[in-house]
């Protein structure tokens, strides 16, 4: 607009010229329709009742947003043979926004007007869609197969060293752990993962957490394998023979939100929304199911603890069945692939707490036997507090049958904790319970025989608090060690979880005692499990088994000021039997301290330990440290930052029974060609070092040869002569001698002369 | 071997400097004293009293008679050794952070402070150690660009002037033209000491980003790193016997009374020079260690910290022993 010129003002206001200002205020319409909804099925009717029809219409949409006056259209349409207008059983409603469409979709399509007229609500843009779809089938693109990496290729390793994985700073690496206690880094990324680190039960895949989703690596390339689309997550878990994996987050899934972000792959759909849990094929990594996790859902003031309610699902030991509990309520078993609930209910047991599968499947009351997994029968126990007058109670459950095998009353309980024996022939139910005076507390630990006739319980009576109950994991009698305490006080914990305080524990072993199996059977008597030796007056908070038994690491750890680890041989064999008659005895190995520690992990194979403490609970020194089974210190590395430390699963063995036996017969003729090797590896390592600093003192001294001719050029140019000649020249002239006398009175002794 | 502890100061050590045979050490602090102190048994030689704020460092010329003091109350200072008068004051806008002579005792340079507006310097004055009477007319002044110097040394035969900057660089000046020759960076946190090799061809930088490293004085190659994981306060190369260096530090000041001692990494620790590899720590401060000396004749080591005192570690016969090829 040019500037305004007052002796030559328009004639009219038709002359003013506007456009800039249009231009600026123009408005801009919104011209799609994903406002519109379509409504089908509705009746057809006649012009007289069509009045009716739409305020029927409206009414019902009413409830949901509101409606424009003019925002509805019915078509009509004039029987050319009757001449009767109808409506065509259909109409459109415009609302004011698509989040209004989308609402009115998702409340009311499949809503029952009548018995006969369910009402499909869809958008105006779908239906379009699906008109100009087009009519002719195009196949679609099957990416060409490639060939993965092998999966397992860190079984292979000719030394059989077992890998780990850290994560300090931003920094993952993968290592791999040699015999002298430096590892070897064989991968390393920064910022793989934005919150922490999980491998898959057999070792396959390491998880990585984002904010996105989560991402499963492997291969010797650790190239990614498949991806989870989950916004927000914070749990992972898998399936034990890494079939399914189970998400969660505590955002509710917006499939929209997602959809934004992932218009390429969003698993989700609208049925997903709201919901926290989602179920995966590991392999396709296709989407299975969603649920809405209880814990995460309820309104209630107290939100039940996460660490309590993960994992959420458990999985039995096939991977056929998952079950969760709903607290108090009830206990869902579903089945796998299918996702759906077996027998299409749930089980419902008031008050129920906590349940646990066996580890091995199998029915209660029966001997272990191999086909009994192949008939996937499963057990699972669960318990129920005092309800009323009903006492506290175990059920062991056989599953998919649904029978109660064997249940056990419990009296004055205030909590109770289920161990399965990694065999799955026990169960062990650590029942805290309130004394008469209802001020303190003692445990019983309930244990049941799962594979005898009817399943008898043998009850083992504590005067004070087990704390730690962990079941060795092999060995040729079943065992378990205990930690209890007599301390009132509870141990307290500071914001980051490390106890401040520690409790004086008593530390027990007990082991399956009395007649040998065929004896048991004649007499009826089946022994029973008798301490075998009780530590007193140990600071141990932990109790850690070797994957193989026999050695147990008992350790203080995440406190403030004790970092013991015991390492103790629970069967160390005596040339001569002891005075108890017994030909082994326990014995302290070691006892390395390491400052702050806050978590102990054994190797897979049982020949490693490895101590860390991590960033998370505290700054002081964090870093690991690995021991052999023998407790003596291999190699200690600090980093900045340490945060995490994972031994890499292995899975089971492929190795019979008898293959074993043979490999430990023929082990005195096997071991000389180790030891040789490990020597080998070991001067081969040692002799590269000292090349190296050969190497290093070699470049030293010629750069310093260079340096001398640089200098003395350099005194030529600048004419001076080296400063340090001159001062040596001067230097001996001017040396003063200094004697320093010093006279220390050893003694002083009077004596009187006569 | 136990020991010596020197109890001169009340207030953090900032400096310690042996002089040339190693016969004195000389100790500054945030006390405003400088202690002059026999270094093989601790006995006080005497002090020299005059600075009015805290005093950032020391330096002694290489016939031991004249000794230079930098210090916060804007001034530098030259003061006659064996008795301790004072010969000149410098006046300066700021801060002065470093003194050190010249290898030749002609010059000497300051280190000034970035404050109030004024830019950090780098001023260097001629020294005639025949007349009490110095001039205060800089020979130059250079103003270091785009980071202030926080510490500077000369080279061998005053061929360049090493600096050490806040951002880490380290860079070689012609102190005629005030040319930048070379400059490189390698540390990622301000530089903290500077120590050079006797024959100056070499020397150590410390950093508050944990780590010392060691340069060439001409190329400023970064030759050697060691790497610690507490930041960094000083760093000085064992001169004769052994090839090693020293370097010490701890947690900042501001942190320690929230921390254990054993936490602090108050420890001086010794590095193999060539090979990086760690040999071994002294404990004893609890305080951070803000400076380390080594004796010239490489038998005996201080370090003053935080804490207030200065320890002199006469080195035991196992040093001397010790093999590390």
């Amino acid at each position: 607009m040019p500037a305004l010129d007052p002796r030559n003002l328009p004639a009219s206001e038709a002359d003013i010229d506007f456009s800039d200002i249009e231009e600026k205020y123009q408005l801009t319409f919104n011209e799609s329709f994903d406002n519109v909804i379509v409504v089908d099925h509705l009746p057809v009717v006649d012009s007289s009742k069509e009045e009716k029809l739409l305020t029927v219409v409206k009414k019902i949409f009413k409830a949901v947003a509101p409606l424009k006056d003019d925002g509805l259209f019915m078509p009509k349409e004039e029987d050319p043979e009757t001449g009767k207008t109808t409506t065509q059983g259909y109409l459109f409603i415009e609302l004011d926004t698509p989040e209004q469409a989308a609402a009115a979709i998702k409340q009311l399509n499949g809503f029952k007007m009548d018995k006969t007229h369910i009402l499909s609500v869809h958008k105006f843009t779908d239906v379009e869609r699906y008109a100009t779809l087009s009519d002719t089938f195009r196949a679609p693109v099957i990416p060409a197969y490639e060939e993965r990496e092998h999966l397992r290729s860190w079984l292979l390793d000719e030394r059989a060293r077992d890998e780990f994985v850290t994560f300090r700073g931003d920094e993952v690496v993968v290592s791999v752990n040699n015999k002298n206690g430096k590892p070897d880094n064989v991968f390393t990324r920064n910022k793989w993962t934005e919150s922490y680190l999980q491998w898959s039960p057999k070792g396959t895949y390491l998880t990585t957490f984002h904010r996105q989703g989560v991402v499963l690596w492997g291969g010797p390339s650790w190239n990614k394998i498949v991806r989870f689309v989950h916004p927000g997550v914070k749990f992972a878990d898998y399936s034990p023979n890494e079939k399914y994996l189970v998400t969660c987050s505590p955002e509710p899934i917006n499939s929209e939100a997602v959809a934004a972000v992932n218009p390429q792959d969003n698993p989700f759909g609208p049925e997903d929304d709201d919901k926290h849990i989602a179920i995966w094929d590991l392999r396709t990594g296709a989407l299975l199911r969603t649920f809405v996790m209880p814990q995460l859902a309820s309104k209630s003031p107290v939100p039940l603890s996460m660490k309590e309610a993960w994992p959420h699902f458990k999985w039995s030991a096939d991977d056929r069945y998952f079950a969760r509990v709903v607290p108090g309520q009830m206990l869902s078993i579903y089945e796998a692939p299918g996702m759906g609930l077996l027998d299409r209910k749930s089980l419902k047991v008031e008050g129920i707490v906590n349940f646990a599968w066996s580890p091995t499947g199998g029915k209660a009351g029966r001997p272990a036997s191999a086909d009994a997994a192949k008939r996937g029968e499963h057990s699972l126990a669960y318990w129920t507090p005092e309800v009323a007058n009903q006492p506290a109670r175990v059920t062991l459950l056989s599953v998919p049958s649904k029978e109660v095998v064997r249940t056990k009353n419990l009296f004055s309980i205030s909590d109770c904790k289920l161990y399965w024996h990694p065999s799955g022939d026990y169960l062990c139910v650590k029942a805290d319970r309130l004394s008469k005076s209802k001020k303190t507390t003692f445990t019983n630990l309930e244990l049941f025989w799962m594979r005898e006739r009817s399943v008898p319980v043998e009850t083992v009576e504590f005067k004070d608090n087990v704390v730690v109950f962990a079941w060795e994991p092999k060995g040729p009698v079943p065992r378990f060690a205990t930690v209890s305490t007599v301390d009132p006080q509870a141990v307290q914990y500071n914001a980051s979880g490390m106890a401040v305080n520690t409790n004086r524990n008593t530390v027990s072993f007990y082991a399956l005692q009395g007649a040998s199996k065929l004896k048991s059977e004649a007499a009826g008597v089946i022994g029973n499990f008798e301490c075998v030796e009780r530590l007193e007056k140990k600071t141990t908070n932990e109790v850690l088994w070797s994957p193989n038994g026999r050695y147990a690491v008992l350790g203080t750890v995440r406190t403030t000021s004790v970092w013991d680890l015991e390492f103790w041989d629970t069967a160390y064999e005596l040339s001569a039997p002891n005075a108890q008659g017994r030909t082994t005895e326990f014995r302290l190995l070691a006892s390395p301290e390491l400052y702050g520690v806050t978590d102990v992990e054994w190797d897979p194979t049982g020949r490693y330990v490895a101590a860390y403490a991590s960033a998370w609970r505290h700054s002081m020194e964090n870093g690991f440290a690995l021991y052999d089974l023998r407790g003596s210190l291999l190699g200690k590395h600090t980093f900045e930052k340490f945060k995490q430390f994972l031994w890499r699963p292995r899975p089971a063995s492929l190795l019979s029974a008898e293959d074993k036996a043979r490999i430990v017969k023929e082990l005195p003729k096997l071991a000389p060609k180790f030891e040789e090797e490990d020597l080998m590896s070991e001067s081969a390592a040692s002799s590269a070092e000292i090349m190296k600093r050969r190497r290093l003192n070699e470049d030293w001294k010629q750069w310093r040869q260079r340096q001398a001719k640089e200098y003395a050029q350099d005194c030529e140019v600048l004419g001076k002569h080296s400063a340090a000649v001159e001062n040596d020249t001067e230097g001996d002239a001017n040396v003063e001698t200094i004697e320093e006398w010093v006279e220390e009175v050893v003694e002083e002794t009077e004596e009187v002369v006569e | 071997m136990r020991p010596i502890l020197l109890q001169g100061h009340e207030r953090a050590l900032t400096q310690i400097k042996y002089n040339r045979e190693g016969d004195l050490l000389f100790s500054v602090a945030k006390d405003n004293v400088i202690n002059a102190w026999f270094s093989h048994n601790g006995e006080r030689l005497g002090t020299y009293n005059g600075h009015q704020g805290t005093i950032w460092s020391v330096d002694v010329n290489s016939n031991s008679t004249l000794l230079i003091s930098g210090s916060a109350d804007n001034t530098a200072r030259l003061w006659n050794v064996s008795d301790g008068r004072l010969l000149h004051s410098w006046d300066t806008n700021t801060a002065v952070k470093c003194v050190q002579f010249s290898e030749d005792d002609k010059y000497v340079l300051l280190v000034t402070e970035e404050r109030m507006g004024f830019p950090g310097t780098i001023v260097i004055f001629a020294i005639d150690p025949t007349t009490p009477d110095q001039s205060d007319e800089p020979v130059n002044v250079i103003v270091p660009q785009p980071s202030k110097a926080t510490v500077a040394g000369w080279g061998y035969l005053n061929k360049y002037l090493v600096v050490g900057h806040e951002n880490g660089s380290i860079s070689l000046f012609d102190w005629n033209t005030s040319e930048v020759i070379k400059s490189v960076t390698d540390h990622e946190a301000i530089i903290t000491d500077l120590q050079f090799s006797t024959d100056r061809t070499y020397f150590i930088t410390s950093s508050k980003d944990k780590t010392a490293r060691v340069y060439d004085a001409n190329s400023l190659e970064c030759l050697k790193m060691y790497s610690t994981d507490t930041p960094l306060n000083s760093a000085a190369i064992v001169p004769a016997l052994k090839e090693f260096v020293v370097v010490g530090g701890g947690q900042e000041a501001m942190n320690v009374t929230t921390t254990s001692q054993r936490q602090g990494k108050f420890e001086c620790r010794f590095f193999h020079k060539i090979f990086e590899d760690e040999i071994g720590r002294v404990r004893g401060h609890f305080g951070p260690i803000n400076t380390i000396a080594f004796h010239p004749d490489g038998k005996s080591f201080s370090s003053g910290g935080e804490d207030g005192y200065v320890r002199v570690h006469h080195l035991d016969p196992d040093y001397f022993k010790f093999k590390y090829e």
